[in-house]
């Protein structure tokens, strides 16, 4: 047999044809043609039901007409310009990154631009969303497409966007949005009046970021010959690992100051953030430990006998494949601590599921309309968390992960 | 031979003492500053610090308990009525996961590209909500939405679905139900032990004891018996009945109880759904194939072949799912349903005791950790390939 008999032999089936496919799928046998026929009429059923109530029975006013409450919470309206620029650099990175990273944050990136285009042009009428806000959302869309075109100009890199993320993140946060006493321009906003998804993605950036280096540094700490420091990375680890969020949230905001000097006060965010992070970092060691794990004692060994230092050696040779390898996982966790930072509300802070609660108190009409606007809510982080899962799958394929 | 003398601050021995020393100071300089402040408040405040308050009466009352319990009673007691609660719904919980997420996981791998999308949508709509989320859904979006008792809706069996919660019909005990038990009870641990004696025969002697069949046979037939020998009928089906303004009789799941039962129970299984895909597609085809053309039926394929070497992939991550879970039964608190931290956070109003009630909450949770993942390592091990 020639090679090219061969290579015809074993062409690729043809695409099976609608009516083979429904065939082969759906009514193989019996047992399945039963299954398909259960599985039409449970979602014929449970389709038209979910429908006639969101269309016709449920009460959407509550999410409808206060889009800006569970944006930014109580933030001072006539002050709204500051987490307006926060936006404007977010957007704008975000163009940026997928400019640089392409494919990761594609999905993400023309996700959050439709999300605003559609904002800007939606059919609400709320006091909320002037003609000039709904101009800035639209604005904050085009913004993605020209951070894209930036980052795909030679002299943007990867190292270069995250020191940008990084030096705007300290911004926003730190001088942005809580301002200065005595400032004209920008009059200090108390935390409290923060909350929406605003707190919610602050929280979890904020948290997933801090803790990051504390994990690697417990990481490194649990596989250190030193047996004072792994002693005490290894208690740490597992006491955090054994206990609830919830527990450690609220020890930070009821116990923590009976630890801290008489006079000191910590800021109630502050406080929810230090919980978060301790937690977070405790399982970001975990997921680093295992990428340590994975890297071969061979190559400890190569830059021991180029005369590397133990410094050296850990942070040229080691943490970067290491590092390298959990990115997934690292992602994963960031997704559940997104998720969990829901839990902030049985500390009495408004984000996106407090002003959930609060929105329902906002009218005696809306007291019975939970449903409407817990849904609303779920839809919110199943966006978010679906984009991120996503844009974590990509990424595990380009690394290769599991297949080296 | 010239050796050249290695200055002492290049020297790897001492400066692995150094960093020792330095590590070990700046932890315990840190926890001698917390606790000097630590104790400084304390006095301040005239805080105490010690445990002598669990024997006091705790004088909340507890709204669901499955252990004897009322306001007069400790605060001790008032803890391990918590303490139960928590076990309950996380056992529970475990186990409904367990099968649902079977179920699902083995869903997702049909054939069937219908059922198998479903299950798709069932993982990813659970997998991508917070839990506190799906709690609130079903609490506030459903439970407390349910018609009141006089309009309950009644599914068969019968079973009553109300404001007030799920009244099942159930079987009890009644006065001659004694012998039965005893002999459910005897009928169980022989099927148990036959099993296990009548496998060992099986590996040693190399012949069929058909170890499946007797124990099944002892598992009913013991029972039946019990049934027979008794004086009067062992069981009475107890059925909730609408008396007044409520039912009574029959087994009532209070709806803080199911919300959280049913949130803790999906959430996970979309979790251990995935587990078990991931378990079942990590056995080669290879060895399907194997089995097959060596003349094993499909049944025992799968249950000789497939899930033997999926349990070894699934095994670990399940147990942090249920280790997961239990932790997560403390959201229960917001709903209302008092599991060990809502017990534990009233106590500290009531008591004025944040401390020492917090170490107890910590420690009982680290206990429930440590002790459920060393029973799952111990089983972990056994099913773990065996290298020779």
């Amino acid at each position: 047999m020639t090679m090219t008999e061969q290579a015809k032999s074993i062409q690729p089936p043809l695409p099976l044809g609608p009516i083979a496919w429904v065939r082969k799928n759906l009514f193989s046998d019996w047992f399945n043609a039963i299954l398909t026929l259960v599985s039409i009429i449970f979602l014929y059923f449970a389709v038209t039901a979910f429908a006639r109530w969101a269309l016709f029975s449920a009460d959407w006013r509550p999410v409808t007409g206060t889009p800006m409450l569970f944006l930014v919470g109580q933030y001072p309206r006539e002050q709204l310009w500051r987490p307006g620029l926060s936006l404007l650099f977010s957007t704008f990175l975000i163009g940026v990154s997928w400019g640089v990273w392409e494919r990761y944050v594609k999905a993400f990136a023309i996700f959050i631009a439709i999300t605003l285009g559609i904002f800007a042009i939606l059919p609400l009428k709320t006091a909320d969303l002037t003609p000039a806000v709904r101009a800035f959302f639209l604005f904050n869309s085009l913004l993605i497409y020209a951070g894209y075109r930036v980052g795909h100009t030679r002299w943007m890199s990867g190292m270069k966007t995250s020191l940008l993320w990084l030096f705007v993140s300290i911004v926003i946060t730190l001088v942005l949005l809580p301002g200065y006493e005595n400032s004209k321009i920008m009059p200090s906003v108390a935390t409290t009046a923060w909350g929406g998804l605003l707190m919610t993605l602050l929280l979890a950036v904020g948290g997933i970021v801090l803790s990051f280096p504390i994990g690697v540094l417990l990481a490194l700490g649990r596989r250190s010959s030193l047996p004072v420091v792994k002693i005490f990375s290894v208690f740490f680890i597992e006491t955090i690992r054994g206990v609830p969020l919830v527990t450690i949230l609220f020890m930070f905001s009821v116990i923590l100051a009976l630890f801290l000097p008489a006079e000191s006060r910590i800021d109630r965010i502050l406080r929810a953030l230090m919980g978060m992070v301790i937690f977070s970092a405790a399982y970001t060691a975990e997921n680093v430990r295992g990428g340590l794990q994975a890297i071969p004692e061979g190559q400890e060994e190569a830059a021991r006998a180029l005369g590397l230092s133990g410094f050296q050696i850990t942070w040229f040779i080691v943490l970067p494949q290491a590092l390298r390898l959990v990115i997934p996982n690292i992602v994963g966790q960031f997704i559940a601590l997104f998720k969990d930072t829901t839990l902030v509300v049985i500390v009495g802070i408004n984000d996106l599921l407090g002003i959930g609660n609060a929105v329902l108190n906002l009218n005696p009409e809306f007291v019975r309309l939970q449903m409407e606007v817990y849904l609303f809510i779920a839809v919110i982080f199943w966006i978010f968390s679906y984009f991120l899962s996503y844009a974590s799958l990509k990424l595990e394929k380009a690394l290769g992960v599991g297949e080296r | 031979m010239n050796r050249e003398k290695i200055p002492f601050w290049r020297d790897e021995r001492y400066l692995r003492i150094a960093a020792q020393v330095v590590s070990a100071v700046v932890i315990l300089g840190f926890l001698y500053w917390a606790v000097v402040n630590f104790l400084t408040v304390t006095q301040q405040r005239g805080m105490s610090l010690t445990f002598g308050f669990l024997k006091e009466p705790a004088g909340f009352p507890i709204s669901e308990s499955f252990i004897l319990y009322d306001p007069q009673m400790s605060f001790g007691r008032a803890f391990l009525v918590g303490l139960v609660n928590t076990l309950v719904v996380s056992i529970l919980g475990i186990f409904f996961s367990t099968i649902l997420g079977l179920i699902v996981g083995l869903a997702r791998l049909s054939s069937n590209w219908l059922v198998s999308r479903i299950a798709l949508a069932f993982i990813e709509f659970n997998r991508n909500i917070p839990l506190l989320v799906l709690l609130f859904l079903l609490y506030f979006g459903f439970f407390t939405k349910l018609p009141g008792v006089k309009e309950s809706m009644e599914l068969p069996g019968p079973i009553y679905i109300n404001q007030r919660g799920l009244y099942f019909t159930w079987p009890r005990l009644t006065e001659s139900g004694g012998v039965f038990l005893a002999f459910t009870i005897a009928g169980v641990l022989l099927a148990i032990i036959a099993w296990i004696v009548l496998r060992k025969i099986r590996e040693l002697k190399g012949r069929e004891t058909y170890f499946g069949w007797v124990s099944l046979a002892i598992f009913i037939l013991l029972p039946l018996l019990g049934w027979v020998l008794s004086p009067s009928a062992p069981l009475r089906v107890d059925i909730p009945e609408l008396s007044g303004f409520n039912f009574r009789g029959g087994l009532r799941f209070s709806p803080e109880f199911s919300a959280v039962l049913i949130g803790l129970t999906i959430y996970t299984a979309a979790f251990i759904a995935e587990v078990i895909r991931a378990g079942i597609l990590a056995v080669r085809k290879g060895q399907v194939e194997a089995a097959r053309a060596l003349g094993l039926s499909s049944s025992q394929t799968l249950g000789l072949i497939v899930i033997p070497q999926a349990m070894r992939v699934v095994i670990p991550p399940l147990i942090s799912q249920y280790l997961n879970l239990t932790k997560n039964s403390s959201l229960a608190l917001t709903i209302g349903f008092q599991e060990l931290f809502a017990v534990g956070k009233v106590t500290i109003n009531q008591a004025g005791r944040a401390v020492p009630v917090f170490i107890l909450i910590m420690a009982t949770y680290l206990a429930i950790s440590l002790i459920t993942s060393a029973i799952l390592n111990v089983y972990n091990r056994r099913v773990q390939f065996i290298e020779k």
